[in-house]
């Protein structure tokens, strides 16, 4: 206080009105308005680029979720059937049968188009081995109408959903334009529909021209066991580390030195960890390549310092009252910690969980070092054990394979592989929030 | 009319509890207790009164080794309960609190039922045989922590919703539910209304029937309510203890003259 700024207060006050702002009020306001200003226009920014992803998202994505089918109705005699059967080239023959079926609901509808074996091939493929091996695993269904449901190739699929049209296609051994004519004709007859897909659900990965059979259901039970060895390891070891840390552990140079370490990992980018997984525990410690085991461990390591870090906050979080309240009353340290402090630190911990795995269900680059690759998820594993130990992929890994494949096709599956990895997070992080609200408690 | 209550209580001497002997605490390089010794008597009320910061609570926390939970607190000289030296390395701490229970500045319920507030010592001391056993220590303990009127219809109820007031009382009935020999209270009713104070207050005078408390206050006038005993702490040093009535009507030192008149402080 010097003497300069005690003056004004010795002056004769003069009197001001409530009802006038005065210069450094307004100044004030002004400034307060201008920063809201720029809230709002920076959450709406954000809102912008979060509904345009969603909605490149479904409008890519949605496609891979319904497939074009060629459905036909017919009845194998039992005399075609041992005909074919004694024939060299047996499929061939089957494919004769379907030809003709298929000839026969054209005429029925009374559409007249002319087309060849070739064509059908590249609408449907080659399906006589499909029929084949149906009725060799079916006989009493020969002598009845059975009802096919063939999957189109990804060409006609996507002429049918749009991406290809008559003015793109260029003709191909794939596809040719009087093909589409046919497509068309097949269309009214109602022979050639879209259905869901559920093979994109449930199926495992095709081959690189097979985009229409290409599944994501192998590589979600490969991220469902990663995700079961992350959270069996990472919960209990992050856990118990960060009680340690924070109740137990005196504050000393050495303990700095590892909250420092734990901290750094968390930055340590994920790619680190896949080479590590890969001379560690392939290369050293011999487990198989490929399997979610191994993913498994090289993701809780990734984990480990999420949980970690957000479990010493949420510990650091429990007011010491608490502790002191039950050291007070005789209660032994890890009497107080686990009778009450943990209790209130729960819904933090359970978050902070939540969020690791959902981290790393997302993280692709460790899988590909140890060999996760999407091509891998060819099969279900068939024991739970196999699960874990069966060469499989991961929901990332195999999103990442699709789109580096050649075929257009595999561009939807791609986009459409990432709407349920989505899914998947959306849900995690539902039940995130949950949690919180369910454990949450006032002290 | 508290004047009159100090002039007619009769003062008898009895056992000693609690004897200190050239305590110092320091934390870190902060002295906080220098050279302090004193006797505090079993069944009497003792008030520790002094300026903020002058070693109060520390000296408090020494006492049932609270400070042990603070890493830079270090504590030398002899602590003796029941002739016993509590800082004696065979002694254990969580042993020590069972029997010197504490009452905070801050009312500090657990976030459990008021049941469970309670129940919660004698459970981890095993002090109850079987649950009905346990229902009667809690209503014993509620009932002279004078708060089981006000809370026998919400036993079940979160000890987090009471008001402040009943919290602390709520606090204290946990504190007697282990069944201490010395109860330690840090400023019980710093946070409480003259009310809420006076419940406390009468509390605390009826569990001198069966306790030690040892009671650190900032209120003259509280000091001179309940306590028999009283020790004047300033900067670290204990500067005068003994008889309330003398300390308040005639003081030897003359820092303590000047605090109790409102000179210092
Ligand atoms: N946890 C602590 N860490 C470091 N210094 C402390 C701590 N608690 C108290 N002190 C110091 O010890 C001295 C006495 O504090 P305290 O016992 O709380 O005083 P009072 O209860 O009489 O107000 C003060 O100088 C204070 O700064
Ligand atoms: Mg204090």
């Amino acid at each position: 206080m010097t003497d300069a700024s005690m003056t004004p207060a010795t002056a004769p006050k003069k009197k001001s009105s409530l009802l006038v702002q005065d210069a450094r009020t307004r100044q004030r306001n002004a400034a307060e308005t201008r920063f809201r200003m720029f809230g709002m226009a920076a959450i709406g920014v954000g809102l912008l680029f979060l509904v345009f992803l969603f909605t490149s998202i479904l409008r890519s994505g949605l496609p891979a979720f319904t497939q074009t089918v060629v459905e036909i109705e017919f009845t194998m005699t039992q005399e075609q059937f041992d005909t074919a059967e004694s024939k060299m080239l047996k499929t061939g023959e089957y494919q004769k049968i379907f030809v003709n079926a298929l000839t026969e609901q054209l005429d029925a509808s009374g559409l007249d188009v002319a087309f060849d074996g070739k064509a059908i091939e590249r609408i449907v493929g080659k399906p006589g081995g499909t029929i084949r091996s149906f009725f060799l695993e079916n006989p009493d269904r020969i002598g009845t109408p059975v009802s096919f449901e063939l999957a189109a190739s990804s060409r006609v699929d996507g002429y049918m959903n749009g991406r290809i049209t008559r003015d793109t296609l260029v003709d191909s051994r794939f596809l040719m334009a009087a093909d589409l004519d046919l497509v068309d004709a097949l269309e009214d007859a109602g022979i050639v529909k879209g259905a869901f897909n559920w093979n994109f659900i449930t199926g495992t990965d095709s081959g690189v021209d097979n985009p229409g059979g290409a599944g994501l259901g192998a590589s979600v039970i490969g991220s469902f066991f990663m995700m079961l060895v992350v959270l069996f390891l990472s919960l209990p070891i992050g856990v118990a580390a960060s009680i340690y840390l924070e109740e137990f552990a005196p504050k000393n140079r050495w303990t700095d030195l590892i909250e420092v370490n734990i901290s750094n990992l968390a930055a340590v980018p994920s790619i680190v960890f896949g080479i590590l997984g890969l001379a560690v525990f392939i290369q050293f410690a011999g487990f198989p390549q490929s399997a979610p085991l191994v993913g498994g461990l090289v993701l809780t390591l990734m984990t480990l310092p999420t949980i970690i870090i957000s479990t010493r906050a949420s510990l650091a979080a429990v007011p010491p009252s608490i502790r002191d309240a039950a050291l007070g009353v005789g209660a032994s340290k890890m009497q107080s910690v686990f009778h009450h402090v943990l209790p209130l630190a729960m819904p933090g911990i359970l978050t902070g969980t939540i969020i690791g795995l959902a981290q790393a269900l997302g993280e692709t680059a460790p899988l590909l070092l140890i060999g996760m690759v999407g091509f891998v998820a060819r099969e279900y594993p068939e024991t739970f054990l196999g699960g874990l130990t069966d060469a499989n992929s991961a929901m990332p890994a195999q999103i990442y394979t699709w789109a580096s494949r050649a075929d257009p096709g595999f561009y939807e599956k791609a986009w459409g592989g990432i709407i349920i990895l989505l899914l998947f997070l959306i849900t995690m992080n539902a039940i995130a929030v949950l949690l919180r609200r369910r454990f949450e408690r006032r002290w | 009319m508290n004047d009159m209550r100090i002039m007619e209580r009769k003062v008898d001497t009895k056992e000693v509890k609690i004897a200190a002997k050239d305590v110092q605490v320091y934390y870190g390089d902060n002295h906080a207790i220098k050279d302090v010794s004193v006797e505090i008597e079993d069944k009497t009320v003792t008030a520790f009164i002094g300026p903020s910061g002058c070693g109060k609570s520390t000296f408090l926390r020494c006492i049932n080794r609270m400070n042990d939970t603070i890493d830079i607190c270090r504590v030398t000289g002899d602590i003796m309960i029941d002739g016993e030296d509590i800082y004696n390395p065979k002694v254990d701490p969580v042993q020590l609190r069972a029997k010197v229970g504490m009452v905070f500045q801050k009312p500090n319920p657990f976030p459990k039922s008021i049941y469970d507030n309670v129940a919660y010592g004698p459970k981890i001391h095993g002090l109850a045989k079987n649950k009905a056993d346990l229902d009667n220590i809690v209503e014993n303990s509620l009932r002279r922590g004078a708060i089981w009127d006000e809370v026998k219809d919400r036993l079940h109820a979160p000890g987090t919703g009471l008001s402040g007031g009943q919290q602390q009382r709520l606090c204290i009935a946990r504190a007697i539910a282990t069944e201490p020999e010395v109860l330690l209270m840090d400023e019980p009713c710093s946070a409480l209304d003259p009310i809420a104070t006076a419940q406390v207050e009468e509390l605390i005078d009826d569990l001198r029937k069966s306790y030690s408390v040892v009671i650190v206050t900032h209120s003259m006038q509280q000091a001179a309510r309940v306590s028999q005993k009283t020790a004047f702490f300033h900067l670290g040093h204990l500067v005068e203890y003994g008889e309330t009535t003398t300390i308040f009507t005639n003081p030897v030192d003359p820092r303590t003259e000047s605090y109790i008149t409102g000179r210092i402080g």
